[in-house]
């Protein structure tokens, strides 16, 4: 399958975002307007005078990507270009969890035909790893950092598929980029949906979560293998389709001493407390997903 | 080059941007071992592994970061890093 | 010699001010229009709304957004994408769009948004100033302020013929003073459709988001290039300058209907006394000219219509021989306790060889009533310093001292 992202990017070696990207376009395929927030997927792909993206593509904002997309599908409608171009905004967690959270609210209360891919790093990789809504429960990041009285982030990621199937979308999904297959058509199929469509895919980042840049696929693998990140689909409301892990279950501790934000977790005092608190938190998944 | 309005950009220009040279390990294909899979090209983050006619794959060195991915997920481990030679 | 005003009063209908901006809007053949309520900009995105149940807006979509924040920034999509966009609000839905401002100028996207402009909070307020769309003054958007309900509505048409050139590509902000014009019934000549198909051509930008050729729009510009961007877009407000003016005289050639281009003057010719000002307020001013010219007292006024780009070189031409030069400004840079227009209008003249003193009068700050009086008593002060010198250069007008 060809790739639309173009080599040259200033993304890190094993960079989560530029595989997310990658895979996004090759399930929305050639005929797409891509938005993107501000973040490191914007930043690394388009150095004026240069792009890596081989489709069209606009910035703006940090906060606005969604609402860019409104307009960018309205504009598509009113010029009767609707059947030339899917609609596909592409921004990472603080970019769709925390500031842009109520363009995407508009957006799909509104019911706009696009497909919104939330590319989750758990934190805000493109000014040095701060903390955002989606980071993750005793994760260390730079504004949560572990210390003698802290483990970190005191609180679970913030729910965001779910809040997009209370919006009414007719297709939200979670995915991660350790499964590229299931990313590509989980994408295609959203795009093919009408109708305001979230994919959420998990995207380990090389230099925020602490690992060595071959590992990105394997870390992805492992959050989905442990039950931390399930992957699910649900249409018009309903949970369709989930990836089983059955007996192949991992425990979150071989997720978690693979990556240097959690380090803490294995050298503080009370540290097994707090990975057993994690590890409740895959067996909810495990229980509430059925994986 | 002048600005067009706004600075709009043409498509995949940072194709001038040689990113080979950020590579402190390079991947080295073990073709014996190569069944074609195409999973190190589909997961490669810098589109930098293109096909061959004969259905093998090539490295772009040009712009191949040297992360390892490819060689780390290769079902066959018919992919070494080797330190680079500079 | 300025073209004179020709109204062909068969064609007039009383109608609210929104209306007839909404009127106008609509016949500009908009594509999208995307908006938030806000008072007292309602009246026109509640026309527009009906304009589209009515199905009488073709080839356009209406986005109901969740804030004014979207509202501008669908336009960015909206507009990248090829079509041409419109938008309204005020006040603190102009503040909340600050940050989309600058992104609609800097990506060079010509949207026109009418402001009814509004006071800003706190304390809040719903009534007119200008302190909301005078804040956004350094975002690159052109402003053009307009005196009456027929002026407005035709500065909508002018707007987009102005941003859509392809030398200019800058967006434009029309403001009308909110309520005072928003929501006043005067007889207007609604912007005729026939005669606007004729004057403002279709919009076709040369760059568009299109899966058949790929642009990127919006890439960031590092210290190498970040300058370039900046000095094209002040290139683009200098050729509005001139662009402005010839939109005008256009737009007279095709309408029979002219209310200046960068600037307007009413008895200036004699002058001793030169009274700036924006908006409705010059209607007044209007008024009050007429009465002290019958008691020989040589007044006239200077109506600036574009605020941005600033009309340097017009303004001299017009004050050059004067005796005295007032400013009026319904805003106030708070620090600095002056208004924009007086603060600019002094920079003007600096450096030249023109010597003219220029007083300043804040003033009909959060609505309060501008009356003749006032303006009387503001000219008998202006006459003083023709003999005496400035007293006081910069004052808010009508301070209640009672209450401080």
């Amino acid at each position: 399958m060809k790739s639309l992202l173009a080599p040259g990017h200033r993304g890190c070696a094993g960079c989560c975002d530029a595989m997310a990207a990658k895979f996004a376009l090759m399930g929305a395929g050639e005929d797409c307007i891509v938005i993107n927030p501000t973040g490191c997927l914007e930043v690394m792909t388009t150095p004026y005078p240069e792009t890596a993206w081989d489709v069209p593509w606009v910035h703006s904002l940090f906060e606005n990507a969604a609402a860019v997309g409104s307009g960018v599908e309205a504009a598509l409608k009113a010029l009767g270009k609707a059947d030339k171009a899917k609609v596909l905004v592409m921004g990472g967690d603080g970019a769709t969890l925390d500031i842009g959270m109520r363009s995407i609210s508009g957006a799909f209360e509104r019911g706009h035909d696009l497909t919104y891919v939330c590319i989750d790093n758990e934190a805000y990789m493109n000014t040095g790893v701060q903390r955002s809504g989606a980071t993750p429960f005793n994760a260390s990041t730079t504004t949560s950092p572990a210390g003698k009285v802290s483990f970190g982030n005191d609180r679970p990621k913030k729910n965001m598929p779910a809040i997009m199937v209370a919006h009414g979308a007719p297709y939200v999904a979670t995915t991660s980029i350790g499964y590229p297959k299931d990313m590509i058509n989980k994408v295609k199929k959203a795009v093919d949906i009408e109708g305001p469509t979230y994919v959420h895919a998990h995207a380990p980042c090389t230099t925020g979560w602490g690992f060595d840049t071959s590992k990105t696929v394997e870390v992805a693998k492992m959050a989905v293998q442990t039950g931390l990140w399930p992957l699910y689909e649900v249409e018009e409301g309903e949970v369709t389709k989930v990836r089983k892990i059955g007996k192949n279950i991992r425990p979150v501790e071989d997720y978690l001493k693979m990556q240097r934000r959690f380090k803490h977790l294995f050298t503080m005092e009370g540290g097994a407390e707090e990975i057993a608190k994690i590890q409740a938190l895959a067996n909810k998944n495990i229980e509430v997903y059925g994986l | 080059m002048t600005i067009l309005p706004g600075g709009v950009c043409e498509a995949g220009t940072t194709r001038v941007n040689k990113t080979g040279g950020w590579r402190t390990f390079k991947p080295v294909y073990d073709y014996d071992k190569c069944i074609k899979c195409k999973l190190c090209e589909l997961l490669c983050p810098d589109s930098s592994i293109n096909p061959r006619d004969d259905g093998f794959f090539e490295f772009d060195y040009d712009f191949c970061k040297g992360c390892g991915i490819c060689a780390n997920e290769c079902p066959k481990s018919a992919i070494e890093m080797v330190l680079e030679e500079k | 010699m300025a073209p004179e005003n020709k109204l062909d009063k068969s064609k007039m209908v009383v109608v609210e001010g929104s209306y007839a901006v909404a009127h106008a809007a609509k016949v500009c053949r908009p594509n999208v229009i995307s908006a938030y309520p806000i008072t007292p900009q309602t009246h026109i995105v509640e026309d527009l709304s009906q304009f589209m149940a009515d199905g009488e807006i073709p080839n356009c979509e209406y986005i109901n957004v969740e804030s004014e924040f979207s509202a501008l920034s669908a336009l960015v999509g909206s507009s990248a994408a090829g079509a041409r966009c419109y938008s309204a609000t005020t006040s603190q839905g102009l503040e909340l769009m600050h940050e989309v401002l600058f992104n609609i100028s800097g990506m060079r996207l010509p949207v026109v948004m009418t402001i009814a402009n509004r006071a800003v909070s706190a304390p809040i307020s719903i009534w007119n100033d200008h302190q909301d769309a005078i804040s956004q003054r350094d975002t690159g958007w052109l402003q053009l302020y307009a005196e009456n309900t027929q002026e407005i509505s035709d500065m909508t048409a002018q707007a987009y013929k102005i941003s859509e050139d392809k030398d200019i590509l800058m967006p434009s902000m029309t403001c009308m003073d909110g309520f005072i014009l928003s929501h006043v019934y005067e007889p207007v000549v609604l912007l005729e459709q026939d005669l606007t198909d004729e004057f403002l051509p279709a919009y076709e930008p040369e760059h568009v988001l299109d899966p058949k050729n790929p642009l990127s729009f919006g890439a960031f510009a590092d210290p190498n290039y970040y300058t370039e961007f900046r000095y094209l877009q002040e290139q683009a407000m200098q050729k509005a300058l001139k662009k402005i003016e010839d939109v005008a005289n256009e737009f007279y050639d095709v309408y029979g209907r002219y209310y200046g281009g960068l600037i307007d003057e009413y008895r200036t010719d004699d002058a001793d006394i030169i009274i700036m000002a924006m908006g409705s307020i010059v209607g007044t001013i209007k008024d009050v000219i007429d009465k002290l010219r019958d008691r020989n007292v040589k007044v006239g006024l200077l109506k600036v219509r574009s605020f941005r780009p600033f009309p340097v070189e017009a303004i001299k031409n017009v004050v050059k021989d004067a005796k005295v030069v007032v400013v009026l400004d319904k805003n106030i840079s708070l620090g600095l306790n002056e208004g924009a227009l007086f603060t600019e209008t002094k920079s003007s003249l600096y450096n030249t060889d023109i010597r003219v003193p220029v007083v300043g009068y804040m003033i009909g700050h959060g609505g309060r009533d501008i009356k003749i009086d006032t303006i009387e008593k503001i000219i008998d002060e202006a006459e003083e310093v023709m003999k005496t010198g400035i007293k006081i250069e910069s004052q808010f007008t009508d301070v209640k001292e009672e209450l401080l």
